[in-house]
């Protein structure tokens, strides 16, 4: 057995679907961002296999890097609006939170 | 068995490990150290890819920025008496059997699409030259668009997340 394409495909595959039961399943919206990014690292592995195995070449870890800069943007983001929900309710659990305002 | 596959297989129980520590542990901190390992996993096996100035901007980005960035939330939105910060769960068997039924409808498809692998195209020696030419010929406007985008979202959260007290003229110091 050698290591090629379909293996990195399956790692990826794993990693989406922790990710995503992270985040059905936990309660606090920080665990919730975390699940997020176990989903965006494993899109990223789909990008770079298919680049290295595929046709994809350059173009694939081309796609990987606005990836990482969108995620950063994102996380960025999602903890500013974290904080601020913070102060207004003083709890950041998601079923908690059921109003946009108090 | 070759080191290539060796090296692989530790990588990829590393980050999987890892990653069932970070979306199955009560303890919010053990989850964002374990999130510490996956990135460093994913690292690893982008550079068994042959993808050497991803693996780098990944251990920058992703473990000095994004994940010192979460940390912070952490410690920011808790009444912080101790390191012993809890979260709770809620819908795990259903999510669970989506999940699973997810990851191996995934697997699936991927056994038994008739992949056509590019029939061992020759390594390059490093990817920062190529990256840096795309960047500045094909996908110029992408790359201008991604470079707004991220600085008009870091200013825009910076703005977001002060408290709105500080920005008063009156509470300022005099």
């Amino acid at each position: 057995m050698h290591v090629g394409l379909i293996h990195f495909l399956f790692v990826s595959a794993i990693l989406f679907s922790l990710g995503l039961f992270g985040v059905i399943t936990r309660k606090n919206a920080i665990l919730v961002l975390m699940g997020i990014e176990l989903i965006l690292n494993s899109a990223n592995i789909n990008f770079i296999a298919f680049a290295r195995y595929g046709g994809l070449r350059m173009d694939g870890q081309a796609i990987a890097v606005f990836v990482i800069v969108l995620a950063a943007a994102e996380a960025a983001i999602a903890l500013a609006i974290v904080l601020n929900i913070y102060h207004q309710f003083h709890t950041v659990n998601v079923d908690e939170i059921s109003k946009m305002k108090e | 068995m070759t080191l290539f596959d060796i090296i692989f297989f530790f990588f990829a129980l590393v980050t999987i490990g890892s990653a069932v520590v970070v979306v199955t542990s009560r303890n919010v901190i053990y989850s964002a150290f374990s999130l510490l390992f996956t990135f460093f996993g994913v690292a690893g096996i982008y550079v068994l890819l042959n993808a050497d100035f991803l693996a780098v901007a990944q251990l920058l980005i992703y473990v000095g920025g994004i994940l010192v960035l979460l940390l912070f939330g952490v410690l920011l939105t808790n009444k912080v008496v101790d390191v012993d910060i809890k979260t709770g769960t809620f819908q795990i068997f259903p999510a669970a059997v989506l999940t699973a039924f997810l990851g191996g409808a995934l697997c699936g498809i991927y056994l038994i699409t008739d992949w056509k692998e590019v029939a061992q195209i020759p390594d390059v020696q490093t990817t920062a030259t190529g990256l840096g030419e795309l960047f500045m010929t094909s996908y110029l406007l992408p790359f201008e668009i991604v470079s707004v985008v991220l600085l008009v979202a870091l200013v825009g959260a910076a703005m977001f997340a002060r408290k709105e007290k500080s920005m008063a003229p009156s509470s300022r110091p005099e």
